[in-house]
């Protein structure tokens, strides 16, 4: 009887100890939302053909630091997307950090702002462009 | 055999991420079932909303995606087709027998919440109701504007049913000062911060009081498909379509311009007075925009099309014209130099973007482009040129036009 008691006892506190550790294990994971972003920097620099493959970003000085602050709240593609002068990224920053919670990005800003603005720069497009990338087909 | 293929890459990444972060069990093991790093989700757009394989991804975070022209051939744009505009992030729960729409502000007389349920209760109504993004087409200003550098295709034209908003605001009662109508929606700040609203934006009371302006809760005949607003979305046709909320919770009937996000500063504005390319425009000089510019599609055929020993070709797309109706459509296949009338179909109601046809001759072999124009009932036509250029890069409403060859 009291073996039997024992043993219920023993079996019940590894069952609530197995919960205790599920839960800390999904209460961990749900406190670390910017693991991607750091662990991709960190480990997954992976560069074909001068593009950073998870990010599609350009290789670069400064790379590292783009995906470690910018990647965490928005795509990628928001930068890869855009061209834009020093002054208009440096902006842009400034207006993230008053209005999007972006954080104070302390001695990293000149070497983001650098990167951005060398490798995403403006290029003319004037009034109209011409058709680009057609890709041609026979017509039924 | 596609989705299969998607498949094989999206497990092969996460398990490679797992092991590249170095802690491959928990990490993947605790992950949520469908859950994948932003890096990695890119080809899981089309599968994840059921949208078509030619719909292109501007942003994965938030999503925003575009069609092209030849996926919007269909008079009715189906779910599968239309653009996805998204500031924040979509709501991971909704319950829609726990969803309720309240009504308040300074100018309401009464305050009160509505479910699904009572909102079904009021008169329905169905209109077909264009919305086009108000910055569909940035991607061609110079300088370039920042923001998601849509082309031709965040554009729409889907039957929306719902409940007019006018017949709630009948039912709250509307204080003799009402001035605008401001909408929240349950989408999350990309920041994650709960106090913070990704956009709330609205109409000014008398376009809130026209009778297609719809609290919609279909889309096609079906429930609103949840990146386009399930199960709540205010739909205000013909304006810019950052004005038709999503994910609905609540309105408020304010007694001033709303001043919620997205309203103020350059947000959906526009110079009120026109400005050089590249010129800084001071906020208070910024106007918002209401209805949107004349503009069409030839949604066929693609541009592209190899004609071969043919000379002939029947084309066809769409125009609209904010709350204008359109009068008139022309093509042209020698850039510019002589336009043809096109036949031209009236919308389904107002607001509805309308069908025009052509057959085109081609005089001889050779490439040509063919350019669409449109003229709406108050004369104003599409340029052949990008537009006024404006700070944030809205309103584009150059010709489209189709690259073909002859022989």
């Amino acid at each position: 009887m009291v073996v039997d008691a024992l043993k219920a006892v023993v079996v019940v506190l590894l069952m609530l100890f197995a919960i205790v550790i599920y839960m800390g294990y999904d209460y961990l994971e749900s406190k670390r939302p910017n693991n991607t972003a750091i662990a991709a920097a960190d480990a997954a620099l992976e560069i074909t053909n001068g593009i950073h493959v998870q990010s599609g970003l350009v290789e670069g000085e400064g790379l590292k630091l783009v995906i470690q602050n910018c990647t965490p709240c928005h795509s990628a593609k928001l930068i890869t997307q855009n061209r834009m002068t020093e002054t208009g990224w440096k902006s842009t920053i400034q207006w993230m950090q008053e209005t999007q919670n972006l954080w104070d990005l302390g001695d990293n800003e000149s070497s983001i702002i650098n990167y951005l603005a060398n490798n995403y720069a403006p290029q003319k497009k004037g009034r109209r462009a011409q058709l680009e990338n057609i890709e041609w087909y026979e017509m039924e | 055999m596609k989705t299969n293929r998607r498949e094989f890459i999206k497990k092969s990444a996460v398990v490679t991420f797992s092991g590249m972060i170095g802690i491959p069990i928990v990490f993947g093991r605790w992950m949520p079932k469908d859950y994948v790093p932003v890096v990695f989700d890119q080809d899981n757009f089309h599968r994840k909303f059921n949208k078509d394989q030619d719909m292109v991804v501007l942003n994965d975070k938030p999503w925003n995606a575009e069609a092209q022209a030849h996926i919007l051939d269909d008079k009715v744009t189906p779910a599968s087709s239309m653009f996805v505009r998204n500031n924040g992030l979509v709501p991971n729960q909704i319950d829609p027998t726990k969803w309720t729409l309240t009504i308040d502000g300074e100018s309401a007389v009464s305050t009160k919440s509505y479910s699904l349920e009572d909102l079904k209760r009021f008169p329905k109504y169905t209109y077909q109701l264009t919305l086009e993004c108000g910055g569909n087409g940035r991607n061609e200003f110079d300088p370039p504007a920042k923001g998601n550098q849509w082309s031709i295709g965040a554009v729409s034209s889907a039957n929306w049913t719902g409940v007019r908003l006018r017949d709630l605001l009948e039912d709250i009662g509307v204080k003799d000062d009402a001035v605008y109508v401001g909408y929240y929606g349950k989408d999350m700040h990309l920041s994650g911060s709960p106090n913070k609203n990704p956009i709330s934006r609205g109409v000014p009371i008398t376009k809130a009081m026209m009778e297609e302006t719809l609290i919609a809760y279909e889309m096609n005949g079906e429930d609103i498909p949840i990146i386009h607003g399930y199960p709540l979305r205010l739909v205000a046709g013909g304006w810019p379509a950052s004005a038709s909320g999503k994910w609905l919770h609540r309105l408020s009937i304010r007694n001033k311009v709303h001043d919620g996000e997205k309203m103020e500063g350059q947000s959906y504005r526009i110079p009120c007075d026109p400005v050089a390319p590249g010129e800084k425009v001071e906020d208070d000089n910024m106007c918002i925009i209401e209805s949107m510019p004349v503009k069409s599609l030839i949604t066929y055929p693609k541009s592209g099309a190899l004609l071969g020993s043919k000379k002939s070709l029947d084309i066809r797309g769409h125009v609209w014209a904010g709350e204008l109706d359109v009068k008139e459509v022309h093509y042209s296949i020698d850039f510019g130099m002589s336009w043809q009338k096109c036949r031209l179909e009236p919308p389904a109601n107002r607001l509805a973007w309308q069908h025009w046809y052509a057959s085109v001759s081609f005089p001889e072999k050779g490439y040509y482009e063919v350019w669409a124009r449109a003229t709406d009932i108050k004369g104003n036509m599409q340029p052949m040129i990008v537009p006024g250029w404006n700070p944030k890069g809205y309103l584009n409403n150059a010709c489209h036009r189709i690259a073909v060859k002859v022989g």
